[in-house]
């Protein structure tokens, strides 16, 4: 039976550190609702972005010159997985998901006789890729200590990709992040990212059958500019909804942490206030026992 | 018709999106302006001013610093990878990125065409840049 200064320490302890939690809930979810907005603020873009790419593939498939960074290196070989975590912790299992699915996929995919390298986006993705894949990782990125990721970040990610490819080092690049549903579901998921999966041209049913663009310059430069441009749109995006995620998991954590703490302070107040009444009727039954015996 | 559906969005977020008479943009080849019923084309930008025509009168003019158009007969997407308004901009910090432009075309390899290429493309956008700050 511990004492009863030692249960009010400890009443203490629970309840500095519900305090804690419970400001870190509220942190997590006016932080959560700027990087909503920032990932909403995106998809314009990204859209319109898919359908010029549609447009553009469409006018240069097929032909022999277009350009790697569209077609790929036309193998299957050498896959680079990109996962995108988080740089702190306590979010609950929001960076283990990544990372055990990371884990799994290099698994697979090693099992299937081709070369893994992996490129860790976010602190809490390397430290665990690193305790059993160590040998995959080619490199590793963190944005700790910034306010929010730029454009300019996911375009730097782009170019170094691209570099890979145009090197021969990789034949397909993807991503693995996690999607942004709602506050209390994040899930895990996968997009390729190199070659890009080309969206059927949906300018062609807003516009009548088969819509002919004229260019300037020839496709083909645009093309140029235009695919880096792509790329990275959809590593920000993963960013932008890894990010949302990351808070809106933070949020659930600490909200479950916080509840948690209030369970345990009433238990230990109730055990509190169940020794201190012992005490009391200890001492009575000493006092009233010995005014007996006298 | 006599409006075109014009749209500016930068990666970070849709800067405008409403009915115009005429856009004109900053095509590669030369200014381009855009009415309705324009034949469907896809063009790269270059740094420059994109000016909104509404009654015959210019609304508004926003500065990119390049980027690309999609142009149907009903609407005119652009894609500008930076976006400022115009009255917005300041001198100083468009200089201050022509300098820096200057500097890294410098530094490039004199054998590397494609950067030397890129690097003057920076110079240009800086300077239209710097010519809107000024008109503005």
């Amino acid at each position: 039976m511990p004492s009863l200064k030692d249960l009010r320490t400890r009443i203490n302890s629970v309840r500095s550190t519900q305090k804690i939690t419970s400001a870190m809930k509220m942190v997590a979810a006016s932080k959560l609702r700027r990087a909503q907005a920032q990932a909403e603020a995106a998809r314009p873009y990204a859209e319109r972005m898919e359908r010029m790419l549609g447009a553009l593939a469409a006018s240069v498939a097929g032909s022999p010159t277009a350009p790697r960074m569209l077609v790929g290196t036309g193998k299957d070989q050498a896959h680079l997985l990109i996962a995108v975590t988080a740089d702190r912790g306590l979010a609950g299992a929001f960076n283990a998901n990544v990372g055990r699915y990371v884990r799994n996929l290099a698994r697979r995919l090693e099992g299937e006789g081709k070369t893994v390298r992996i490129l860790a986006v976010g602190r809490k993705g390397r430290d665990f890729l690193r305790r059993e894949l160590a040998a995959m990782i080619t490199g590793d990125i963190s944005y700790a200590g910034r306010k929010r990721v730029e454009f300019a970040d996911a375009e730097e990610i782009g170019r170094r990709i691209t570099n890979m490819l145009m090197d021969g080092e990789i034949d397909v690049a993807t991503i693995i992040y996690n999607q942004f549903r709602s506050v209390i579901s994040q899930v895990v998921t996968e997009t390729q990212i190199l070659p890009p999966s080309v969206p059927e041209t949906a300018t062609q049913q807003e516009t009548g059958p088969r819509a002919i663009y004229e260019f300037e310059p020839d496709e083909e430069t645009i093309l140029a500019q235009l695919l880096p441009q792509a790329l990275a749109i959809q590593i920000y995006r993963a960013l932008l909804e890894s990010a949302a995620g990351e808070h809106g998991a933070r949020m659930t954590a600490m909200d479950n942490a916080t509840r948690n703490a209030g369970d345990m302070i009433k238990r230990l107040t109730l055990n509190y206030n169940r020794a201190r009444q012992a005490n009391i009727t200890k001492e009575l039954i000493e006092i009233i026992s010995g005014a007996e015996a006298v | 018709m006599d409006n075109t559906n014009l749209e500016i969005v930068s990666p970070e977020r849709l800067l405008l999106s409403r009915p115009v008479q005429m856009v004109v943009i900053p095509a590669w080849e030369g200014e381009m302006g855009v009415l309705p019923g324009h034949a469907p084309a896809i063009v790269m930008l270059r740094g420059g001013t994109v000016r909104l025509y509404e009654a015959g009168q210019v609304t508004d003019r926003l500065y990119v610093a390049g980027g690309f158009a999609e142009i149907t007969p009903e609407r005119c997407t652009v894609l500008a990878n930076e976006a400022i308004p115009v009255s917005e901009l300041s001198r100083a910090e468009a200089e201050e990125r022509l300098q820096q432009a200057q500097a890294a075309y410098d530094a490039a390899d004199r054998l590397d065409i494609a950067a030397l290429d890129a690097a003057m493309a920076r110079i240009q956008s800086a300077r239209a840049m710097v010519e809107a700050a000024e008109a503005g």
